[in-house]
């Protein structure tokens, strides 16, 4: 069991947690997941660790509830426990002097390119990140990704915050005036990073995406996580989750993220009508 | 109290056949297939024992089970005994008198295997244990003489339970790590609710645990810690990771949305209790015609387990003739009951789909039987221009693993061979760094229950050797 040390709302959907598991806090690496568990009979889901801090012990995960296993775990409270918790799986970010590189950051993602800028920041690079939502209210982490990066520019859809527009046209305009840019992170849903690798193509820079496909085990004894990268298979979980997102086939990774659409809906369904959960009333 | 009976009627007696669910009525349940016998039954079997003073049948027993002398005391109604005398040496006999191809081993070496039915010693091996749980019969307790030296076990299958439960009675201090939430390994993920109930294998490794061993899930060695951080805590390791790395075809259409590996199929099944949606929240997705490529033992758990979630066709497609089919007989002949329909030399080249990613159909080829290959089976060679489509939605890869490299990789100076096997001593289990040993699927590629059993019984036998002679692990880093 996984006591979960601090609980924090992001706004409406969006939760951020800190959970102890001193093993994994003391080795997991920027760009690195988990599985967990909320309940035996629970289903295993991945989440890209947000952040960690060694000394405390503590790992952090950033989620939006948006079906019933991420809506359950978002009912846990404050010194309550996770059923299961594994990691750190898969590689970690390559951090390397690359000179200008970007992150693009989009919905829980934002919070997942924040230990990548560090890193990247604390190797000598000049980081500029790039983070966007729908509205104001959805902008998170923003502070935080101040301290690590040179430059931070936030877009809004209806331009409530920060620059009017999406990601991918903060990033074009960077693009075509900055040539020293190198490369660029995307991270968030799969279709910002099929957009802004498809925007990127044209440029000479180098550009990395962060897989988040449908795991049961993590270890690489599934293939449920498969994708086809450059006209190979690979399995997200233990030869990503980072790739050169010009060799992903992104029409098949998002036919495999949405495979069990169906049975999603319905297993959200049960839950709501057989929670006893109140803590989204009011 | 039943008895002995004359040597006459031992080998005129008629082996007692198991009773078993009617396949009209299993393919709709996940509940076992064969119901085991009654105590009459099994008192009836048992009095066929020859009770030869040479016994053959335990050369074949890589559990080491003192088998005419666990038979005897069935026949003496002395069931509590008789269980006793199987855990001696099995920490595991209601899983192994279930899994255990006993037709190759124990009972293949039985005297009476030569002129009629052996004994059928997994039957009352089955019965013995089922009784002993159904009973609440206490199992083999903590050692009295507790040693000091720490011994961890990576992996909770039949190997690493074996090994943990082994060296435990012997006293050492034993920590089994378990990647998933759940210990069993193989046992839990991979065989079917309808072959090993999963109540079973918890009850047995609760009975390991009451020996002293902990058992710690949710630790990945190779990513939570590595071999070497191991090193530096125990004395002796015991590697039995599994062999857990699903093997594709590699043809066009495999990642289609309903093209699973089987253990991916199994996993979702057993460990995360899909065919229990929703109430647990793992989904599994049946369509209506399902292919299983591949005909080993694996293989048969998928396609039954297709049937059991609502397919309406389930095929077993495979390369080579009936003759090579490598399952057992009996899993065969399930299947077979339960109308799976088989496509014998049949090759898949190409999975079909429509624009969302599903499976539409599967081209395959037609096989006919050449030359023997250096396995000394005749090789399937394709004939030119029989391609046909297969009308299926969905396929289950059953055609084998490969070694996961995730342990491996985390441990210096244990070297593996050009499959990513671990090479250990034929005797110790030793691998090439000393005081690690390693067995199971990781050491033999994919294997079965029972060798991995063995390796573990081999394994603990040279890790207590190797630490009475004085040595550690501990004392090298
Ligand atoms: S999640 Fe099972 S292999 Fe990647």
């Amino acid at each position: 069991m996984y006591l979960i040390k601090k609980k924090t709302k992001l706004y409406q959907n969006m939760f951020s947690m800190w959970v102890e598991v001193p093993e994994i806090a003391q080795t997991v690496q920027p760009g690195q997941f988990v599985i967990l568990m909320t309940a035996k009979k629970g289903e295993r889901i991945p989440l890209t660790v947000a952040d960690y801090d060694r000394e405390e012990g503590l790992v952090q995960i950033v989620f939006q509830a948006v079906g019933k296993t991420t809506e359950e775990l978002s009912c846990i409270q404050e010194g309550e426990y996770l059923y299961s918790f594994i990691g750190p799986l898969g590689h970690k970010t390559e951090i390397g002097l690359f000179g200008t590189v970007v992150l693009v950051g989009g919905g829980t993602g934002i919070a997942c390119i924040h230990p990548i800028a560090r890193g990247l920041k604390e190797a000598g690079n000049r980081v500029i990140a790039i983070i966007g939502a729908r509205n104001k209210e959805l902008i998170i982490m923003e502070e935080e990704l101040k301290k690590v990066s040179d430059e931070l520019i936030v877009t809004t859809d209806d331009g409530s915050y920060g620059r009017k527009g999406f990601v991918t046209q903060a990033l074009k305009e960077k693009l075509d005036r900055d040539p020293s840019i190198k490369k660029i992170w995307a991270i968030g849903p799969p279709i910002m990073m099929k957009v802004t690798t498809n925007l990127v193509k044209s440029y000479p820079v180098d550009i990395i995406v962060s897989l988040n496909t449908i795991m049961v085990d993590g270890t690489g004894m599934c293939g449920s996580c498969r994708v086809t990268i450059g006209n190979e298979t690979k399995f997200v979980c233990t030869d990503g989750p980072e790739f050169d997102g010009r060799l992903v086939d992104w029409d098949e990774f998002m036919h495999r993220n949405n495979r069990y659409q169906k049975e999603e809906k319905e297993s959200w369904q049960h839950f709501k009508d057989e929670s006893k959960c109140g803590c989204k009333e009011g | 109290m039943a008895k002995m009976i004359d040597m006459k009627e031992r080998t005129k007696r008629e082996q007692v056949p198991m009773r078993e669910q009617l396949p009209s009525a299993r393919i709709h349940n996940f509940e076992e297939v064969p119901l085991g016998y009654t105590k009459e039954e099994a008192i009836y079997e048992a009095q066929r024992c020859l009770q030869c003073k040479n016994p053959t049948c335990m050369i074949g027993c890589p559990a080491e089970i003192n088998i005419p002398a666990f038979i005897r005391l069935v026949v003496e109604e002395d069931f509590e005994k008789a269980y006793l005398t199987i855990l001696k040496t099995d920490a595991l006999p209601a899983v192994t008198g279930r899994v255990c191809p006993q037709e190759e081993q124990c009972q293949k070496e039985c005297v009476l295997n030569k002129k009629g039915k052996p004994i059928a010693i997994g039957r009352l091996e089955r019965f013995v244990a089922d009784w002993a749980r159904e009973n609440k019969i206490k199992g083999i307790e903590k050692s009295d003489s507790q040693k000091e030296q720490k011994v961890a076990v990576v992996g909770s299958g039949p190997a690493g339970l074996t090994c943990a439960a082994d060296l435990a009675k012997l006293g050492y201090q034993v920590t089994l790590f378990e990647a998933l939430h759940k210990p069993g390994g193989v046992l839990v993920y991979g065989i079917p609710e309808f072959r090993l109930p999963k109540s079973i294998v918890e009850y047995e490794v609760a009975g390991i645990e009451k020996l002293g061993v902990k058992v710690v899930c949710n630790q990945v060695i190779g990513a939570t810690k590595s071999v070497e951080s191991l090193k530096k805590e125990f004395d002796a390791i015991f590697l039995a990771n599994g062999a857990g790395a699903p093997r594709f075809m590699n043809i066009p259409g495999e990642n289609r949305n309903d093209v699973y590996s089987a253990n991916e199929f199994l996993t979702r099944s057993n460990l995360m209790k899909a065919y229990l949606f929703p109430e647990y929240d793992t989904p599994i997705k049946i369509r209506k015609k399902a292919a299983t490529i591949g005909a080993g033992n694996v293989a048969m758990d998928a396609a039954r387990t297709a049937l059991r979630l609502g397919a309406e066709q389930s095929y077993i497609v495979y390369r080579r003739s009936r003759a090579e089919v490598p399952a057992r007989a009996e899993e065969v002949h399930h299947a077979e009951e339960e109308g799976i329909v088989f496509h014998f030399l049949t090759l898949p080249v190409k999975i079909l789909g429509d624009e969302e990613g599903r499976v539409t159909g599967m081209e395959c080829l037609r096989m006919e039987l050449g030359e023997p290959d250096e396995s000394g089976r005749r090789r399937p060679v394709p004939i030119p221009n029989s391609n046909f489509v297969l009308e299926v939605d969905m396929v289950i890869d059953a055609i084998g693993t490969m070694a996961n490299p995730i342990v491996a990789r985390s441990a210096t100076g244990v070297e593996v061979n050009q499959w990513g096997y671990f090479k250990v001593d034929k005797m110790t289990r030793m691998t090439t760094c000393e005081g690690i040993f390693a067995g199971g699927d990781i050491v033999r590629g994919s294997a079965t229950v029972i060798s991995a059993v063995g390796d573990g019984k081999f394994a603990a036998r040279a890790i207590d050797e190797y630490l009475l002679s004085g040595k550690s692990l501990r004392k090298n880093s």
